[in-house]
């Protein structure tokens, strides 16, 4: 297998298994999505009016949930170390390790999404703009996440010190994600710009994330 | 032949030898926690070296070690890898094996998933498959078990297995024998006989004696090299 590819199935493998963080994000991203229903009650003109929004929370806040594992895994047993000691570019490794991630944890979410539509009433085209626009901006967020993950790895205990980090940056991925999925309901045509400003946001993050990353990683090796 | 423990002797891959080579340490100075640990260290390891890092707790052998295999930045001074057909100098990690304190073995994955991915990552173009890796420290036997279930030393061994799996000419060992047995210890010295013998160099920080002939001894002393 070649090296980056045996990182990706390694990655994968890893978060499927026990202690690993695959189902704990559909599970989270379940709760708390149900609990809005609970709180808000039963309007349902109104629950499916902040059904979008109330997805695009739910998939912020699970994706913050399990990043701070990262690198932290790989730092703690010295794998980090070989690494960034193979001669490997350090920046691709950031990306297979972000793409495996989303994989493993953000694509659950954009798959269960639809079917949490159902508990907020949603109609099926702000459904589908929905599931859409968090397909396209939930790599945004692992992205960005990674970064984080990259400065938090040499603290004990960084896992809330990271969405402290992140979550500034992730509120324009919010902000497009939901307005798009939101116009659907009233005027179609108003979906395409914020949903092309989402995968800009994406775009980007995916070309800066991986070299801050390595850059917060190297930096974080004494 | 290299066996371990009580069990029949296993096969040990044969293996080409290296082409010479040479490690040049040139007036490396390395910071750790905003302290000068390493300062002026001067060293050439050429094929067939077994080196010796010794000195009291905390002098930064592993730093040393540490910096050797292009982790850290050097504050001064430079660690190039030299020998036929390596373009960029730099490149020291592709030459050297690292073994540190902690064995990079994950709890999830088998034994076996552990060492294979080691060898798809770091490329196992002249290493030894795994099963003949993991024969060679004697885990064959548990090749399917998660590495959770695996003792101090086992993980050890697991890590070990790595150096047989990935053909690297350098070894830098931290501490190699950390929670091994007598049998196991001695089963190290003999790969590192063996990889010494095939043109390979050796450069060990530990507290024991480990009888290779003709080690050579790195004595660091605080604040100053001997």
């Amino acid at each position: 297998m070649p090296p980056l590819v045996a990182l990706y199935v390694r990655e994968l493998r890893l978060s499927v298994r026990i202690g690993g963080g695959a189902l704990m994000g559909v599970l989270f991203y379940l709760i708390v999505v149900t609990t809005f229903p609970f709180a808000i009650g039963p309007d349902l003109n109104l629950l499916s009016r902040l059904g979008p929004a109330i997805l695009w929370i739910g998939a912020l806040l699970a994706t913050l949930l399990g990043l701070d594992r990262l690198f932290e895994a790989d730092r703690d047993d010295g794998a980090l170390d070989l690494m960034v000691a193979s001669g490997q570019s350090l920046e691709l490794l950031v990306i297979v390790k972000v793409l495996a991630h989303w994989t493993a944890t953000g694509l659950p979410l954009v798959v269960a999404a639809p079917f949490l539509s159902l508990l907020l009433a949603m109609p099926v085209d702000v459904t589908i703009a929905t599931v859409a626009t968090l397909l396209v901006g939930t790599p945004a967020l692992t992205f960005l996440g990674a970064i984080g993950a990259g400065l938090t790895v040499s603290l004990r205990r960084g896992g809330l010190l990271l969405p402290i980090l992140v979550l500034p940056f992730a509120v324009p991925v919010l902000i497009f994600g939901v307005a798009a999925a939101t116009a659907v309901a009233y005027d179609p045509a108003a979906f395409r710009t914020p949903f092309l400003l989402i995968v800009a946001v994406t775009l980007t993050a995916a070309a800066i994330s991986p070299i801050a990353t390595a850059a917060a990683l190297r930096n974080g090796l004494d | 032949m290299l066996y371990w423990g009580s069990m029949p002797a296993p096969e040990m891959p044969v293996s080409q030898p290296f082409q010479p080579f040479r490690l040049v340490v040139e007036a490396l100075g390395v910071d750790r926690g905003g302290r000068r640990v390493i300062e002026g260290v001067d060293l050439t390891i050429s094929a067939g070296d077994a080196v010796l890092v010794t000195g009291p707790n905390g002098v930064g052998k592993s730093t040393l070690l540490r910096a050797l295999a292009g982790l850290g930045r050097p504050v001064n001074g430079s660690v190039r890898f030299e020998a036929d057909g390596v373009g960029d100098p730099d490149e020291v990690g592709r030459h050297v094996h690292y073994l540190g304190h902690r064995d990079a073995v994950k709890p999830a994955l088998t034994v076996r998933e552990n060492l294979a991915f080691w060898q798809d990552f770091l490329g196992g173009e002249g290493g030894a498959p795994v099963e003949a890796a993991l024969e060679v420290v004697g885990l064959l036997d548990l090749a399917d078990l998660p590495a959770a279930y695996l003792s101090a030393g086992q993980r050890r061994r697991l890590a070990v297995a790595r150096l047989v799996a990935v053909r690297r000419p350098l070894w830098l060992l931290d501490e190699p024998t950390a929670a091994l047995d007598a049998a196991s210890e001695m089963n190290l010295v003999r790969l590192m006989t063996d990889h010494i013998e095939r043109g390979g160099a050796v450069v060990a920080a530990t507290h024991l004696a480990i009888g290779l002939a003709g080690t050579r001894s790195l004595r660091l002393v605080a604040g100053e090299t001997a």
